[in-house]
């Protein structure tokens, strides 16, 4: 065979055995991976819900919505959860776009009534020793949010102390949790305005 | 011999220097670091064997981009099933799991040795080459996890589940943490000190050996008197 069509068939056959190669892994991590993934987003819903039964797997109730209040132009995720046909609770997902580093994604969980049942930061990359205290598993200053609402804090109350506000700050970081406060008192104005759409009755 | 050069006189990290983004990237705690050098060690592995299996096959004008090839598709299995079955830890590791790719180690280890040696030397290569990897990652990891926030094995259970959440070991208060030691600049420090270490026992022992040699010429000098 001449030298540059060997070269080609060579080339050609490699690549189709790294692509079977590679659908044949894709076909057997598949399942494991959509399971895995609806595990990891569970995980996540099920600390900003309170505890079931609820009508349906709050993950089934997933919709897409376009509301650049809640931080992002993207589609984001929004799960409804009902118990015996009442709403019980509503998930936002809120990005903080004025983060220290970036983007940061907090999973909401509201009552029906405005009041936070909890939040979550899904994703994150603040300052490693400082602002990664947002996240739960390095501390539990988060959790601050439970029980708040619109009518239980004025409008000057969403801030840091530093700021006048009614929140704690992180030793060492301001920008990060201010951020997030801003982030969550968005999303509860959109809420509010919103809430018929959330539950239609 | 392979051995030697591996973990230590021709170590990928400590004397050759290749890999350092993900080195410097990942190595902020034991657990991500044993992770990724595990990671490493793996593609190392199957790259290292496809390209000795292939040596017949592969013309030397296209070998380059066949490398490539053999490398990113390993990755990309090793990151669908880590996604699939360590879906925390490789959260955990980010875009560095991908950015294997990219590690010199590995295409120079295809190119200076595989691609010339059979399929047992090439095991063995990337066996001692990935492991002196691994050890220089961990090692890393753990010299700025305990500096920076004075734990040790911290989120093991991302790589072990949940048995091995007992395994972390905080050993100070991390308020009294060097922050520095887990941002980028600190990966840069760590590794300088562990340069400047094994240099030093390097040194040291080269002196040993000096002497030794010396005390083995005088020795004989000594002796051929009484045997002349």
């Amino acid at each position: 065979m001449r030298m540059p069509a060997r070269t080609g068939l060579t080339l050609a056959c490699c690549a189709a055995l790294a692509i079977a190669a590679l659908s044949l892994v894709h076909q057997l991590t598949r399942e494991r991976l959509e399971a895995a993934r609806q595990q990891w987003l569970l995980q996540g819903l099920s600390a900003v819900l309170p505890d079931g039964p609820y009508d349906e797997d709050p993950l089934s109730t997933r919709q897409l919505i376009v509301a650049p209040e809640l931080g992002s132009e993207q589609p984001v995720p929004l799960y409804t959860v009902y118990r015996e046909q009442a709403p019980l609770a509503a998930v936002l997902s809120v990005v903080a776009p004025d983060g220290y580093n970036g983007d940061i994604r907090l999973l909401l969980g509201l009552h029906p009534d405005g009041r936070i049942i909890g939040a979550r930061v899904t994703e994150h990359r603040e300052t490693p020793g400082l602002g990664d205290d947002i996240d739960i598993a390095r501390s539990d200053w988060i959790t601050q949010f439970s029980d708040r609402s619109l009518t239980s804090e004025g409008d000057d109350a969403w801030a840091v102390e530093k700021f006048g506000g009614r929140y704690d700050a992180l030793t060492g970081a301001t920008i990060t949790p201010q951020a997030i406060i801003t982030a969550i008192h968005r999303a509860l104005q959109w809420y509010q305005q919103h809430r018929d759409e959330v539950f239609p009755s | 011999m392979l051995w030697r050069e591996g973990l230590w006189s021709g170590n990928p990290a400590l004397v050759k220097l290749l890999g350092l983004c993900p080195l410097l990237a990942v190595s902020n705690n034991v657990v991500n670091g044993f992770g990724l050098g595990l990671a490493t060690l793996l593609t190392l592995l199957i790259a290292n064997t496809t390209v000795s299996l292939m040596r017949p096959v592969v013309l030397p004008a296209i070998r380059i981009p066949i490398y490539v090839l053999i490398i990113a598709s390993t990755v990309t299995i090793i990151e669908l099933l880590m996604q699939a079955w360590l879906p925390a830890l490789h959260a955990s590791l980010g875009i560095f799991l991908p950015l294997i790719v990219t590690n010199c180690l590995i295409i120079g280890r295809s190119e200076a040795f595989a691609s010339r040696h059979d399929l047992r030397s090439s095991l063995h290569d990337a066996l001692s080459m990935g492991t002196g990897f691994l050890w220089v990652l961990v090692l890393l990891g753990g010299l700025r996890e305990l500096l920076g926030q004075g734990t040790l094995f911290s989120q093991a259970h991302l790589l072990f589940g949940d048995g091995a959440r007992q395994l972390a070991l905080q050993l100070f208060s991390a308020d009294n943490g060097l922050l520095i030691a887990l941002l980028p600049p600190g990966a840069f420090f760590a590794l300088g000190l562990l340069l400047a270490g094994k240099n030093l026992i390097d040194a040291r022992s080269r002196r040993r050996q000096h002497a030794d040699e010396r005390s083995v010429t005088t020795d004989v000098e000594a002796a051929t008197p009484l045997r002349s």
